[in-house]
């Protein structure tokens, strides 16, 4: 089984949001990225379950500049093989999904697999777009693969429960909680990390379809007005006449 | 310059983000001086009905099991839309425009975006349009190019239409499925509101010291009409089911309200669910994180302060109706 993971560089949760330029840039002063959550917990590890049950090998790709290559170098170390850089700077979804499949499409591989988002933008774009290049079946936010012969049986969220399904190989999937569970990187596989092949590669002519266009911080919250903890019936007099939302 | 919006049904009838899709639909075409045509994917004896909130016609594909077959069913509308000379394409943001919107990015060579909250700015050929980003924390314009722009509408985004009438069918022929993607099953958590689309959500934490104690969580969700969910602590322990779990690695919700109970307010829970509109906050520690991002709180014991909200919301009903 060749399998694919489409890995992202997201900013942490935790860091501040800012911009600069008159709000038109994200400024990434002092912000720290790291790989993007579901990628490396569900997409990643996914893939290395499946090869150490079924052999093969699992190839990463990341369409993103050279000071991403410590993230890339993570995800060789919690397992991957190999790892394919696409030296750009994609600004959306689409930019970076048609980067991967220009380098990807002449590979073969037997299973695509992405986290259901980035946790920055959460658009869950890139998969079905991949898909679409690449004409393979597309699965979102799937939470249970299990693979039989040329065939995966594959959980996928929907609201307010599940669907099983069973999608014929090549495609790609989305990887949601559940899926698999994340993996810390140890000292053995930091070191092997450091000789496997991270090979770069040029990117191909696209068109802007996708441009950021600035960005608005929302106005800034009232603060919390404390309603007395023995007047309930003052709390829902304010959520129904000032919120508005009774 | 029309716009082609997407639907499906559900137990023969319609959700309500997919209504606010057609209204929204309408606006964008009025906006442009054009049509807005409704495809209806599903099972219903009304599928006339979104005229009610906007369509002007519907195509109707009677059909099930098919929204899984996510290259079938782009292929289907990418159709439709070049048909129609369809210069927007609206969906509403769920499980089944995960599956397809950026399919109809590609094939119809033009720009989308996903969780759309207002009517977009017109810009000669591009569309500006804004979508929440990094967890609630701002809102990010993005402008989009091509013939047939592909956008999935947030819900409670935007007022619905509902001054319409039923509008006229044309029923599709169906297409034979690739047969790639086969639906064994849909297990639905019955007897509940989803989570993922409640406009009211009523949401606990460890401070409720103990699973067996969810019965007052319970209550007030059944008075107000709204979903229940819980922190990651809570999930993770198995207190309540993952898939009630708000939070950055669960679910992000945007309700109308949110009645967080005994829940700190971690960064990762609260990226969950700045979205919602309103933020109500019951805890008895004054210092918890939560309070800060909160509209309304109330400090004190949630085991004294529960039951009173759900008598008080008692009360308020039976004077309302």
């Amino acid at each position: 089984m060749k399998i694919l993971v489409c890995i992202s560089v997201t900013p942490d949760t935790t860091s501040r949001v800012s911009f600069k330029n008159d709000n038109r840039e994200y400024n990434p002063d002092g912000v720290q990225f790291i790989l993007n959550p579901y990628d490396e917990w569900y997409a990643l590890v996914k893939a290395l379950e499946i090869r150490e049950k079924s052999g093969g090998s699992v190839t990463v790709i990341h369409a993103g500049p050279v000071q991403h290559e410590p993230m890339i170098r993570k995800a060789l170390a919690i397992g991957a093989d190999e790892a394919i850089r696409i030296d750009v700077r994609p600004d959306s979804s689409h930019a970076a999904a048609l980067q991967i499949a220009a380098a990807v499409k002449d590979q073969a591989f037997d299973l695509i697999l992405t986290g259901k988002e980035t946790i920055d933008y959460q658009g869950a774009e890139l998969g079905a777009m991949l898909a679409e290049w690449l004409a393979l079946p597309f699965v979102p936010f799937a939470s249970k693969l299990d693979l039989e012969g040329s065939r995966a049986i594959i959980e996928r969220d929907i609201e307010g429960g599940v669907q099983v399904l069973e999608v014929q190989l090549p495609a790609v999937v989305s990887g949601a909680k559940g899926l698999a569970e994340q993996r810390i990187p140890n000292m053995k596989g930091i070191m092997a990390a450091k000789s496997k092949p991270l090979s770069v590669r040029d990117g191909v002519p696209g068109e802007d379809l996708i441009l950021p266009a600035g960005f608005t911080l929302p106005p800034p919250k009232q603060g919390v007005r404390m309603v007395a903890p023995e007047d309930m019936d003052q709390l829902v007099r304010i959520l129904h006449e000032e919120a508005r939302v009774l | 310059m029309s716009v082609l919006v997407f639907i499906e049904t559900f137990q023969g009838g319609f959700k309500k983000p997919a209504l606010e899709a057609v209204s929204y639909g309408h606006a964008l075409s009025r906006l442009m001086q054009g049509q807005c045509q409704v495809l209806v994917y599903g099972k219903t004896d009304q599928p006339g009905l979104p005229g009610r909130h906007g369509a002007d016609s519907v195509l109707y594909l009677d059909d099930e099991d098919g929204l899984a077959d996510t290259a079938w069913l782009s292929g289907i509308i990418a159709r439709e839309a070049a048909k129609f000379g369809a210069k927007a394409l609206i969906l509403a943001q769920n499980s089944t425009s995960r599956g397809i919107l950026g399919r109809l990015a590609v094939s119809l060579k033009s720009g989308c975006a996903s969780g759309v909250t207002s009517l977009p700015e017109i810009k000669e050929d591009r569309m500006e349009v804004s979508r929440s980003a990094f967890a609630g924390k701002a809102s990010a314009r993005l402008s989009l190019g091509g013939p047939c722009k592909v956008l999935s509408i947030a819900s409670n985004a935007v007022l619905m239409k509902t001054d319409g009438q039923d509008a006229p069918v044309e029923v599709l022929t169906r297409p034979e499925p690739s047969g790639k993607v086969k639906v064994l099953e849909t297990k639905r958590i019955s007897g509940e509101i989803p989570l993922a689309e409640a406009e009211r959500v009523v949401s606990a934490g460890r401070g409720m010291k103990e699973p067996g104690n969810w019965g007052i969580i319970e209550d007030l969700a059944h008075e107000l009409g709204a979903a229940t969910a819980c922190s990651r602590p809570v999930a993770d322990s198995g207190w309540r089911p993952h898939h009630e779990h708000v939070g950055q690695t669960g679910l992000a919700i945007k309700p109308n309200l949110y009645i967080a109970i005994g829940i700190s307010g971690a960064i990762q829970h609260l990226a969950g669910v700045n979205n919602s509109k309103v933020i109500v906050v019951i805890n008895k520690d004054p210092e918890a994180p939560f309070f800060k991002a909160a509209d309304y709180g109330v400090c004190g014991d949630l085991f004294e302060v529960v039951p009173r909200l759900t008598a008080a919301v008692k009360r308020y009903k039976e004077q309302h109706h």
